[in-house]
């Protein structure tokens, strides 16, 4: 079956996530990850919206972190600040699953501004939940369309702790979580370094070179040592994942993964 | 005691220039119809508080209702930027928009502090982040029991929250569920309020001994306003106009289409 690079990236995040797992989604890229793990070998997975709707089961994605149908498939909905306070920083949440505008090799994510802050050239909406998720939940996972501009030597601002702007940051900063081990490209899948803490790109996308990995990154990115080829998307992950999306799409007018 | 009143009322009875204003709602339940009837009755230089400031805070502040914003995050949710909130930010068009920026986990723990008449909350947050730079608004202190570095942000204490539910019965009493968000916190941290509601009822039907309400002594006005969350949704009622939230990113890319648009459908029309 042939695939966009789009679906690859949203099949290689589901398969990262499992039956047993409790995680914090944010909206878009994630929600279609998490959610496509949901709909094929992780039926069991507990999805949390920081709307405070917990172990919720959408049938389409979410347009907005608080559409009606996560509080209706939900087995609970608490309030917002008792999710951002028993749930999120009580340590009840394993992975948390972010995206961002800007990431550094690091795990760094940027969703503030683009430019200065006072005088930004692109004001991005904010931290939102992400700036406690990054350091609240036992590890992360980011989904990022990889390009020049959005994998940066240098972010223009730091909204959420990766492993800091030289790796050490997070122990130095008394967090205890592992933070981010795993980054999904539509180009690549990377991993944390167990030294360096920065990302090193583990398997590439069927078709991908490593050049084109280079020349969409904005560090010198390293390699491991065998890096594999990521299996393409087989006939059930597709279909589960079209399916979710046509569904999306009447209900909304658009794709609401995109 | 709550009072029954009509929205132009309860507006001009409870909202004033210069006051910090809530308007809460996380997504689900965002009152549209009174923020229209803010705009229409002008207020000016307000210090506006939301999480999620989405299509509603965009309409205020491109009407040149703001003064300042408080929040946590800032776009048209699944669709992309306020247009409007970026020219003010960007351009400083209409006028310049001051900035008291968060993290959601931030202003949750300060709608709680608020509710809970603290000066200020302490929470585990702000690591390794730059927004501690950008806001004098976030402090880091230390437990005076086991030493660990907390973040503290002042409570937030509105002047007026106003918020929009399901129902009211003839006392105002309140009943909101669904995603309840924080509105429950922002009501009780404010010290006046105006909630709209769907319907006003005689017997609120409670499902549960444990369902939200606010007594009508927490309430300042009481407001029937059908449809009055619409864009956003009313559980129970209606559903998200997701269509509209789409529409909206093309009128407010411009200024004068948006002016227009405000024109026909939020100051010409009769709340």
């Amino acid at each position: 079956m042939n695939y966009t690079t789009a679906e690859m990236m949203t099949v290689a995040a589901a398969r990262a996530l499992s039956n047993d797992d409790i995680c914090f989604v944010g909206i878009g890229l994630p929600s279609a990850a998490c959610n496509l793990a949901r709909l094929t070998h992780a039926p069991g997975i507990t999805l949390i919206y920081e709307s405070g709707t917990i172990r919720t089961r959408p049938r389409v994605l979410p347009l907005s972190i608080g559409d009606g149908e996560l509080c209706e498939s939900a087995l609970t909905t608490v309030s917002v600040p008792e999710m951002f306070r028993y749930w999120l920083q009580g340590g009840r949440i394993g992975i948390g699953f972010l995206s961002g505008a800007q990431m550094d090799r690091f795990g760094n994510l940027n969703s503030t501004v683009i430019g200065g802050y006072t005088h930004p050239a692109v004001r991005l909406p904010g931290s939102g939940g992400a700036s406690e998720i990054a350091t609240s939940c036992g590890e992360i996972f980011i989904i990022m369309r990889q390009s020049i501009r959005s994998f940066a030597a240098k972010l223009d601002f730091l909204t959420s702790l990766g492993h800091g702007r030289n790796g050490t940051e997070r122990a130095a900063a008394g967090v205890k979580t592992k933070g981010p081990t795993l980054g999904i490209s539509d180009l690549c899948s990377m991993s944390s370094d167990p030294e360096t803490k920065e990302f090193v790109v583990r398997s590439l996308h069927p078709g991908v070179t490593r050049r084109q990995v280079r020349e969409n990154t904005g560090w010198e990115i390293r390699f491991a040592q065998a890096v594999e080829e990521t299996p393409p998307p087989n006939q059930m992950e597709l279909e589960a994942l079209r399916e979710l999306n046509e569904r999306t799409a009447a209900a909304h007018g658009v794709t609401a993964g995109d | 005691m709550a009072e029954i009143l009509s929205l132009s009322e309860a507006v001009a009875r409870f909202v004033q220039d210069g006051d910090v204003v809530a308007m809460e709602g996380f997504t689900h339940l965002i009152p549209f119809a009174a923020g229209h009837e803010v705009i229409r009755q002008r207020r000016r230089d307000l210090t506006l508080v939301r999480m999620t400031p989405d299509i509603l805070y965009d309409q205020l502040i491109g009407m040149g209702a703001a003064r300042k914003l408080v929040f946590s995050w800032g776009g048209n949710p699944g669709v992309g930027s306020l247009h409007r909130m970026r020219d003010a930010v960007e351009r400083g068009w209409p006028a310049p928009l001051e900035l008291d920026e968060h993290s959601h986990a931030a202003m949750a723990n300060a709608y709680e502090a608020g509710a809970a008449g603290l000066p200020c909350a302490l929470f585990r947050g702000y690591r390794g982040t730059d927004l501690p730079g950008v806001n004098r608004n976030i402090k880091f202190v230390s437990c005076p029991f086991t030493g660990e570095e907390l973040a503290a942000v002042p409570s937030i204490r509105p002047d007026v929250a106003i918020i929009h539910a399901q129902k009211a019965d003839r006392e105002g009493n309140v009943l909101l569920e669904g995603i309840v968000g924080v509105q429950k916190e922002a009501v009780l941290a404010a010290r006046r309020s105006i909630v709209t509601v769907e319907e006003m009822v005689d017997d609120l039907a409670l499902k549960s001994p444990n369902a939200v309400v606010l007594p009508c002594w927490t309430v300042s006005a009481v407001v029937e306003a059908p449809g009055g969350a619409h864009p956003s949704y009313a559980h129970g009622y209606y559903a998200r106009d997701n269509a509209f939230y789409f529409a909206w990113d093309k009128i407010a890319r411009d200024r004068n289409t948006f002016l227009e648009w405000m024109q026909a459908n939020v100051i010409g029309a009769r709340s």
